[in-house]
């Protein structure tokens, strides 16, 4: 990083190109991204992607926490996509302790992630359309996505940062009338996303800013680490929910797109199909809900329930204990991965068997799709940089953690 | 799940691919073997890693061709000090594998695996600048996300959580 050094890290080769500063405060950057670009008039011959402005030693603070309190750490990494990191961790952890975890809160796990992943995408597409100069979607985009943060708040009192699932389980029942409210979004959302696409998929400007720009081959998108709808865009059929399935993933039904052409239009085409998909993984939830508790039989690591608390001896202990000890989590290590909106985010945790994790590692998907903006961009325009950062959907909180 | 207790014999491990592959190519490629919570370590020494790296990669039966992560763990006042972390994961054939290097603190230095994977770039440099760790042969092994200027690698663990004042 070089905040302190602005000088560009890259020289240029020739004489007749000049080097171009992008960034950090550029709008279409998404957040504080720079990019030194290295041009020859409107050509783009080399690009190197600056990051780091936003590293707030996250990795470095759970160390000093307890396992319970690195689950609100965990939302603050990626603001878009908050339970699926919630839900990275967590499931990192239970897997260290082996624990089980109740059906209904697996499936209330899997909703809220799909409706996370939603919300990510809608951000995503509103943004991106508005780099390319598609100003309304943005708008309608954003319509939508706050019907889904009143759900948030709803079920976890917060809007974004909603820290709602727990090791061993969620924190909370969802509250009376939630159900209803979610099926009514998934009532009315399929019209929302033809209406998107009416905006989109056949507007011939739109077509001509995406299609046959920043293309990735197969051969590329491996080799340089990309995930999530940036590498299936490129035509390889992954996705962890359905191949490695967690969190109860393998009783639903659902495709997963995949597009061969590896351009701004592919990935585009390929999130605004995942949204139709996960619209369809929330109906399958909401029908198939079981019932049952939604902790695990866990006393020296779930928080036991209020009402326990006021009358059994043991409940109250075993709370004092777990809020002033934590508790002890047998020494190992375990890398969980999950399919976030992004990718692939895994958590490698490592356990020295004490209540507070000896290391805590993200592997964040977004860290890894930004090393393929380079090969998308070089040889392209200057403009098409700006399509190529919105294909990738990055979120800066989550490269620089 | 209750947890199964690990499994470190070698000669019941090694039907995994992984680890068949690796005892086919040199029968003391692999220091030790770890199967955990359903997940399998293998240590390695670093002077094998790049090209253990690229035989599980080429592998026909099952080739562990996607680079997930690389990551370090720092155990002082330990020594072999540091543990390198590499996660490969088989696209093909859904699976996992976790190779390890023991580092210590005299000469923290590894191989880099950049002309295997050109996505190790970032990684490497991320180890780089957080542990101190060396890649040799690395393209630009330079910091990543601390300034330029940072003195100390933040993620070690003789490093203050609450940095130096």
């Amino acid at each position: 990083m070089a905040h302190l050094t602005p000088t560009p890290v890259l020289e240029p080769a020739q004489d007749r190109t000049m080097i171009l500063n992008m960034g950090p405060q550029h709008p279409s950057t998404h957040g504080v991204l720079r990019v030194i670009l290295e041009i020859d008039g409107e050509t783009v011959v080399r690009l190197m992607p600056d990051i780091g402005y936003l590293h707030t030693g996250i990795e470095k603070t759970c160390e000093a926490k307890f396992y319970q309190q690195v689950v609100p750490l965990t939302d603050r990494i990626d603001y878009l996509c908050p339970m699926t990191n919630n839900l990275c961790y967590v499931l990192a952890v239970e897997k260290l302790l082996g624990l089980e975890i109740p059906p209904k809160a697996q499936w209330l796990r899997v909703l809220l992630n799909e409706l996370t992943r939603i919300n990510s995408h809608l951000v995503w597409l509103g943004t991106h359309a508005l780099d390319i100069g598609a100003m309304t979607v943005f708008l309608y985009c954003f319509r939508e996505r706050e019907e889904i943060l009143k759900i948030f708040e709803m079920v976890s009192g917060q809007r974004m940062m909603t820290s709602y699932f727990r090791v061993g389980g969620i924190a909370l029942e969802p509250p009376l009338g939630f159900f209803d409210r979610v099926r009514d979004f998934a009532g009315y959302f399929p019209e929302k996303v033809d209406e998107y696409e009416n905006l989109l998929t056949g507007n011939p400007i739109w077509g001509m800013r995406t299609k046959g720009v920043a293309r990735m081959t197969v051969e590329d998108a491996i080799a340089l680490g990309a995930t999530g709808p940036t590498l299936r865009a490129s035509g390889v059929d992954i996705d962890l929910r359905r191949d490695m399935p967690y969190s109860s993933y393998e009783k639903f039904q659902f495709k997963v797109p995949v597009s061969q052409e590896g351009d701004v239009f592919a990935r585009y085409i390929c999130r605004v199909q995942e949204l139709r998909e996960s619209i369809g993984i929330v109906r399958q939830a909401l029908d198939g809900m079981p019932e049952g508790p939604i902790k695990a039989n866990a006393p020296g690591v779930v928080l036991p329930d209020r009402e326990k608390m006021k009358t059994q001896m043991e409940s109250l202990i075993y709370h004092f204990k777990i809020i002033t000890e934590g508790f002890a989590v047998p020494a190992g290590e375990v890398y969980q991965a999950v399919e976030s909106p992004r990718g692939e985010m895994g958590y490698y945790i490592v356990s020295d068997g004490t209540a507070k994790p000896y290391r805590v590692h993200m592997r964040s998907a977004c860290f890894a799709n930004l090393q393929t903006l380079a090969k998308m961009c070089e040889g392209r325009l200057i403009a098409d940089v700006v399509a190529a950062i919105g294909s990738i959907d990055i979120v800066l909180g989550e490269i620089d953690r | 799940m209750p947890l199964s207790p690990a499994i470190t014999d070698i000669n019941e491990l090694k039907n995994h691919p992984a680890v068949a592959r690796l005892l086919g190519w040199k029968s003391d490629a692999i220091q030790s073997v770890k199967f955990d919570r359903e997940e399998m370590t293998i240590f390695v020494d670093r002077s094998n890693l790049r090209e253990a790296c690229a035989l599980l990669r080429e592998d026909s039966a099952c080739p562990f061709n996607f680079l997930s992560d690389i990551t370090s763990v720092d155990w002082y006042p330990a020594e072999p000090r540091f543990e390198v972390v590499y996660h490969l994961l088989s696209i093909p054939n859904k699976e996992r594998v976790r190779l390890k290097v023991r580092l210590d603190s005299s000469s923290p230095a590894i191989e880099s695996i950049t002309p295997l994977w050109p996505g190790a770039n970032f990684f490497e440099r991320e180890v780089f600048d957080l542990f101190g760790i060396r890649f040799t042969g690395h393209p630009y092994l330079r910091r990543i996300l601390m300034p330029e200027d940072w003195e100390g690698h933040p993620l070690r663990k003789d490093y203050p959580v609450e940095g130096y004042r």
